[in-house]
């Protein structure tokens, strides 16, 4: 090479519940980091620790081109309810939507179950006269007198933000927009409305949004605003970008007028770490796998892109039960979470079967095995007793397990209760959260119409790699990709997100009276916005790509059917029913068949923009050649042969791209252990990730 | 510590395959609510699905769903064994009935079971059960004299036999229903969920090497067995009865029990009273569900949902209108098929002293509306159906829950959705202030609906509603909750059942009722009291 072309300098920092950790992409090299997260001042644990790889790096604050960060602190203030006291305004009649939720309880036995509490109490609820209907008609004018009034209520009541939610906004907006310039004009207060928060169908969705994200907003906008001066302060002159839960980047002004955008951006960095992987090494379908302290994630990425969704529900409260949460209206990267991480604790219930989670050990006191006064089973304590985990290395060192201890909890809370000894016990408790991880994920595959075991598994977080190879086994997975940089995935994922926005906007259309014009007119605009978010953090090609929900008319699921990009003319409706039609039968199996003239609508349309970023450099997957045998070995229970199988021990660092090592076998490193269980060998790639492969897949 | 047992993997290789059973009926499940057409199916939820044993035993059930469909299920298929007969199934059929009193208690609700081969090996049925939009006859309310006046009825046949679909039953649907193409969907809809379940199964028999589920099901069942004979064995022995008075079709109806606690738990409606001329009658099989669901509530709520788990629960009767037989009207069985619970409970209450909840709105307030243009004008017609709850009875150290479905586990549907559906605006849905009962605890509120249909058109509706004549009471010294009401808004009354008229320009106005309260009101907190008048709960 002749000239050399400084790529840029790239910082990526994810505040997560525990941990902040920080990537740096400097001259070809990864730095990273990990350091506890502050709740008072969180961008001080992003400072300290960009000093650690700034350090290690060799640079400054200036040296750096661009700051990419994602945070945990809107989806916690959601979770905590440590926001601002917002004033809702919304369409008489409707006070109570987001406390009437679905009038349904989550959980049918539970006689003493608990509602979640609405975010904006009822005394902060203020309905005004004026309607507009189902066409976006208006029904009845907007009572401006009334606001006038209530504004001036408002702007003494002692309020941090307003946020206002009128029925079918989504259709028309008028009424929204003209509220919020009365408002605006008496008080000082930020004001959301749902017409651009979450312009969606759907009432309780759409006014939870607005109401989450006028909650979080003053909070954000100051910690945005701490953050951004702390950083000019170090000599840090880069633009600061932020990870949304969509998997795109927006800039620090649009974050602060509408973060609930912000809420789940953590996860989303692992799964984009995720799709990263999958493109480089040309897997066109994969499922990632992310499993910590707490809960495991999991998320399909297909054709190198996560799986997104209109709507998610954060902050359950019972068990991770659908329904015990909040619904939030926005593009998401789909991904399920389940309470099962490596600090689950295990349990028996009523039948003598063996539970896991939600409850957590945490890091203090710890699963029984970390000796600081847990007595409680974890994971993390059964994966010691099955010998996945060498009690003198684990975090490298850093804390010495006592396997003793592991066994007494195991065997108080478990193997007592069923009569079993120590390590079937704890063999139970691994195949049960595996059993759980599994069919959550069988089942999220199922509600996107794909069959799991059709994918790839990427697998990163610190237990991940411990459980990797078992849950292939029950989803008939062949081979799993164990990255190297996988404890700070999210972080690292940040640094590879594009600039990507996606506008919604519902619009009910049936094809039997598909309006071209009308249609196009609104694509426009919705490309418009898009695009506008996006050509904010960038000057490059922009591409984008438009997408209907449509459904038969009766049915409430809608199915994403992809558009083509350019304007509609009168022959189109006939090509969009075949696309639906073709939608259908991947999803369902079959399109319905025997009826007479079932009509077919549009309900939503989407416009996901993005920057085209040039493809990573393509890497083959090596199956590998030369078998390497470990020096050391020592017994590990094997889940498919049910017992203790002499187990070769490996260190990650001595091997090399190429190496196939048969299981079963544990691969050891710093940070965890990867388990290699008998049906698979594991081999080391040119990148130093380690594929495990079914046995019988060989070159 | 005790001795190891021989085979330790044996445990839990069948708890792992018990939850993973689980996990194949939510996909069922799901694969419905995905697929169906009905409002009342994919919104509300009004489903259920399971997995069976070859002896028509239920394994598992999917979490997903509403009690009057799961227990009714649970003993359908049984009538489908005995009707096909082994002989007569092959890989690749379903079964399909919508008999309500061998399927889930009304014409509306179509039930399928599909056989599960292995090979040429039957291991197993999976079932569903939902509530489709219309099913010809006078439509969804409590007008008809007899069942033969309420819609098709359709015997337990095959859909599909081999694969094939039977054809002239899908002519024989589309030429006696009103929504055709919906209720058609609905069918393909049931089909595919279970055929979804089916392949499941067998991908995970395959994948653990199982050729039958003899040996899971007799796991599940003991284990179940066990425990649910131990929670009953906690409770005190004897028998309790209680009584309670609902509005009934034109004049009030007495329902009775006596709940007698032993080895198992029996209920028995004698004394209620006799059949109604009216569609408000209640095959056993959906007092039983709904019996077995309050039983289930207090005693084993933890417990899932087997045939195990509801076999220590039994019902009797003499024929009454819990207990009515064919050919009486049950189109709307679920009005006084919900206030089951409140029955069963209020005898509970005595035998559990402190544990059993007051009184609540019980009964959906479902509301069908039929619209139309105004005679000789331009519009659109369309037939809508609304699920709507009033507040749910307050528990021994809660307040009740407002606007909560209970007993059913239905949800509503988004008023959005609603005014997309046809041409009504619903100009009001809110809490309904000082509708909860005082007391220590208060009733939830129950909630005010206002409809009007959109210029230019008329709709006629059919009231399904409850406790307008009679409150929900309260427990150990808490207050009623307040009745419903139902008039126009220039205040004519209107009843709470039967076909009725709402013109262009009158707003229907439902006020739904609220829970009964729990405790002395003296001993009701100071900070409750307060909080209840800031939010407007309580209006003084």
């Amino acid at each position: 090479m002749t000239a050399q072309i400084r790529s840029p300098i790239r910082l990526g920092a994810d505040i997560g519940g525990t941990f902040t950790d920080i990537a740096l992409e400097a001259r070809g090299a990864m730095y990273s980091t990990k350091v506890l997260t502050n709740y008072t001042a969180p961008e001080q644990a992003i400072l300290d620790g960009m000093d650690v790889v700034l350090r290690q790096a060799g640079l400054g604050y200036g040296d750096l081109d661009i700051l990419i960060h994602g945070t945990t602190l809107a989806t916690n203030a959601l979770i905590e309810r440590r926001g601002a006291r917002v004033a809702f305004v919304t369409t008489e009649g409707f006070r109570d939507v987001i406390e009437m939720r679905t009038e349904s309880r989550f959980d049918q036995y539970d006689l003493n179950l608990v509602l979640p509490t609405p975010l904006v109490p009822r005394e902060d609820r203020f309905p005004v006269r004026g309607r507009i209907g189902a066409q976006g008609q208006e029904l009845a004018g907007l009572d401006e007198a009334a606001l006038e009034a209530l504004a001036g209520r408002i702007a003494t009541g002692g309020y941090g933000a307003v946020a206002i939610g009128f029925i079918h906004s989504y259709m028309n907006p008028a009424h929204e927009r003209r509220a919020r310039e009365i408002i605006a004009a008496k008080c000082d207060l930020p004001v959301s409305i749902s017409s651009e928060v979450s312009p969606q169908m759907r009432e309780f969705e759409r006014f939870n949004t607005v109401c989450a994200n006028a909650y979080v907003r003053p909070q954000m906008a100051d910690y945005l605003g701490r953050l951004q001066s702390r950083l000019q302060e170090k000599g840090a002159g880069c633009p600061v970008f932020m990870i949304h839960s969509g998997g795109g980047l927006i800039s620090v002004e649009t974050a602060a007028e509408f973060p609930v955008r912000l809420v789940e951006s953590g996860p989303a960095g692992g799964a984009i770490f995720a799709a990263d992987v999958a493109q480089r090494f040309g897997l066109d379908r994969v499922v990632s796998y992310d499993m910590g302290g707490t809960t495991a994630k999991i998320c399909l990425i297909e054709d190198f892109a996560p799986k997104t969704a209109r709507s998610f529900e954060v902050a359950r409260t019972a068990r991770f039960a659908k329904g015990s949460g909040m619904p939030i209206s926005i593009p998401v990267i789909e991904m399920i979470e389940i309470g099962a991480g490596g600090g689950s604790i295990a349990w028996v219930d009523a039948m003598g079967r063996i539970q896991t989670g939600p409850e957590s050990a945490a890091s203090e006191p710890g699963p029984a095995c970390y000796q600081r006064g847990g007595k409680r089973p974890a994971i993390t304590d059964a994966d010691l007793v099955l010998g996945k985990i060498d009690p003198e290395n684990f975090a490298g060192g850093a804390i010495r397990l006592s396997t003793a201890k592991a066994e007494t909890a195991v065997t108080r809370d478990v193997g007592s209760k069923l009569n079993l000894a120590p390590l079937p016990a704890a063999f139970g408790i691994c195949e049960v959260v595996d059993e759980n991880m599994a069919n959550a994920a069988r089942v999220h595959a199922v509600e996107n119409g794909k069959n799991i075991s059709d994918n790839i598994m990427v697998a990163f977080g610190g237990a991940a790699p411990l459980h990797a190879a078992r849950l292939c086994e029950k989803l008939g997975i062949h081979q799993c990709l164990i990255p190297p940089g996988a404890g700070v995935g999210s972080a690292i994922g940040f640094l590879k997100a594009p600039f990507g926005y996606e506008a919604l906007a519902s619009k009910i259309i049936r094809l039997s009276a598909f309006d071209p014009a009308e249609v196009n007119a609104a694509l426009a605009g919705l490309k418009a916005t898009a695009k506008g978010f996006v050509r904010a953090g960038t000057d490059g090609a922009i591409q984008s790509q438009t997408t209907a929900f449509m459904r038969y008319v009766g049915q409430g699921w809608e199915i994403p059917v992809p558009l083509p990009d350019r304007d509609f003319g009168p022959g189109d409706a006939e090509a969009l029913e075949r696309d639906f039609q073709a939608a259908y039968a991947r999803f369902f199996g079959r399109a319905i068949d025997g009826l007479q003239d079932l009509e077919i609508e549009i309900v939503t349309f989407s416009v996901k923009a993005q920057d085209i970023r040039p493809a990573p450099e393509r890497q083959t997957l090596t199956r590998g050649r030369v078998h390497v045998a470990g020096q050391f070995s020592r017994p590990v229970f094997d889940p498919a042969k049910g017992d203790l199988l002499a187990t070769a021990i490996i260190p990650r660092e001595t091997l090399r791209p190429g190496d196939r090592v048969q299981g079963p076998a544990v691969v050891v490193e710093r940070e965890t252990s990867t388990v290699v269980t008998s049906p698979f060998d594991v081999v080391m790639q040119d990148d130093g990730s380690l594929l495990l492969i079914r046995k019988e897949m060989v070159e | 510590m005790t001795d190891a047992s021989p085979d330790p993997t044996f445990e839990i290789r069948m708890q792992v395959m018990w939850n993973r059973l689980i996990s194949v009926v939510e996909e069922q499940a799901m694969t419905l609510l995905r697929t169906a057409f009905s409002t009342s199916v994919r919104e509300a939820g009004d489903l259920s699905a399971g997995v069976f044993d070859t002896e028509g035993r239920m394994l598992a059930q999917a979490v997903t769903g509403t009690p009057g469909h799961v227990n009714t299920m649970a003993e359908a298929v049984l009538h489908f064994i005995a009707e096909i007969g082994r002989d007569n199934m092959f890989p690749g059929d379903t079964y399909v009935t919508n008999d309500p009193w061998k399927g889930t208690g009304h014409l509306h609700d179509i039930t399928m079971v599909s056989p599960s081969f292995k090979g040429d090996r039957l291991v197993g049925f999976f079932a569903c059960t939902a509530h489709v939009v219309d099913v010809g006859g006078r439509g969804f309310g409590a007008d008809g004299k007899s069942v033969y006046e309420e819609g098709i009825q359709i015997p337990i046949v095959k859909f599909a036999e081999r694969g094939v679909v039977n054809h002239f039953l899908v002519q024989m649907l589309r030429a006696n229903v009103r929504e055709a193409n919906q209720v058609v969907g609905d069918f393909y809809s049931l089909a595919a969920c279970n055929d979804v379940g089916h392949r499941r199964l067998i991908a995970m028999m395959e994948e653990i090497g199982l050729e039958s589920l003899d040996a899971l099901g007799e796991f599940i069942f003991s284990r179940t067995d066990a425990a649910v004979r131990e929670r009953i064995a906690e409770l005190p022995r004897g028998a309790w009865g209680n009584r309670l008075l609902t509005d009934g079709y034109d004049s009030p109806v007495r329902l009775a029990c006596t709940v007698t606690i032993a080895e198992t738990v029996n209920v028995d409606f004698a004394g209620s009273d006799p059949v109604s001329r009216h569609g408000i009658n209640v095959p056993i099989i959906y007092t039983k569900a709904y019996a077995s669901y309050a039983l289930k509530c207090v005693v084993a709520p933890d417990i899932p949902n087997n045939w195990a788990s509801l076999a220590p629960f039994t019902v009797s009767s003499p024929v009454n209108i819990l207990n009515a037989e064919r050919p009486a009207p049950v189109s709307v069985r679920h009005v006084i098929g919900h206030m089951v619970p409140d029955l069963v409970l209020g005898a509970l209450a005595q035998a559990l002293p402190g544990k059993v909840l007051a009184e609540g709105a019980a009964a959906l307030w479902n509301i069908h509306m039929s619209v139309r243009p105004v005679a000789g004008g331009q519009g659109r017609r369309a037939e809508i159906l609304m699920f709507n709850s009033g507040g749910m009875g307050a528990r021994p150290a809660l307040d009740g829950l407002s606007a909560t479905a209970f007993p059913s586990g239905v949800m509503t549907m988004p008023i959005e959705a609603t005014e997309q559906t046809g041409p009504v605006v619903i100009w009001r849905k809110e809490l309904r202030p000082d509708s909860g009962g005082d007391g220590e605890f208060r009733g939830g509120l129950g909630q005010e609906i206002e409809i009007e249909p959109l210029p230019g058109h008329e709709f006629d509706f059919s009231a399904m509603f409850d406790r307008v004549g009679h409150a929900a009471k309260g427990r150990n010294g808490g207050k009623a909750g307040a009745p419903g009401l139902v008039a126009l808004d220039d205040g004519t009354a209107l009843k709470p059942k039967g076909w009725q008229h709402v013109p262009s320009g009158r707003r229907l106005k439902l006020s739904l009722p609220g829970g009964g309260g729990y405790g002395d009101p003296v001993r009701r907190d100071a900070a409750a009291r307060a909080n209840d008048i800031s939010k407007g709960y309580v209006s003084k």
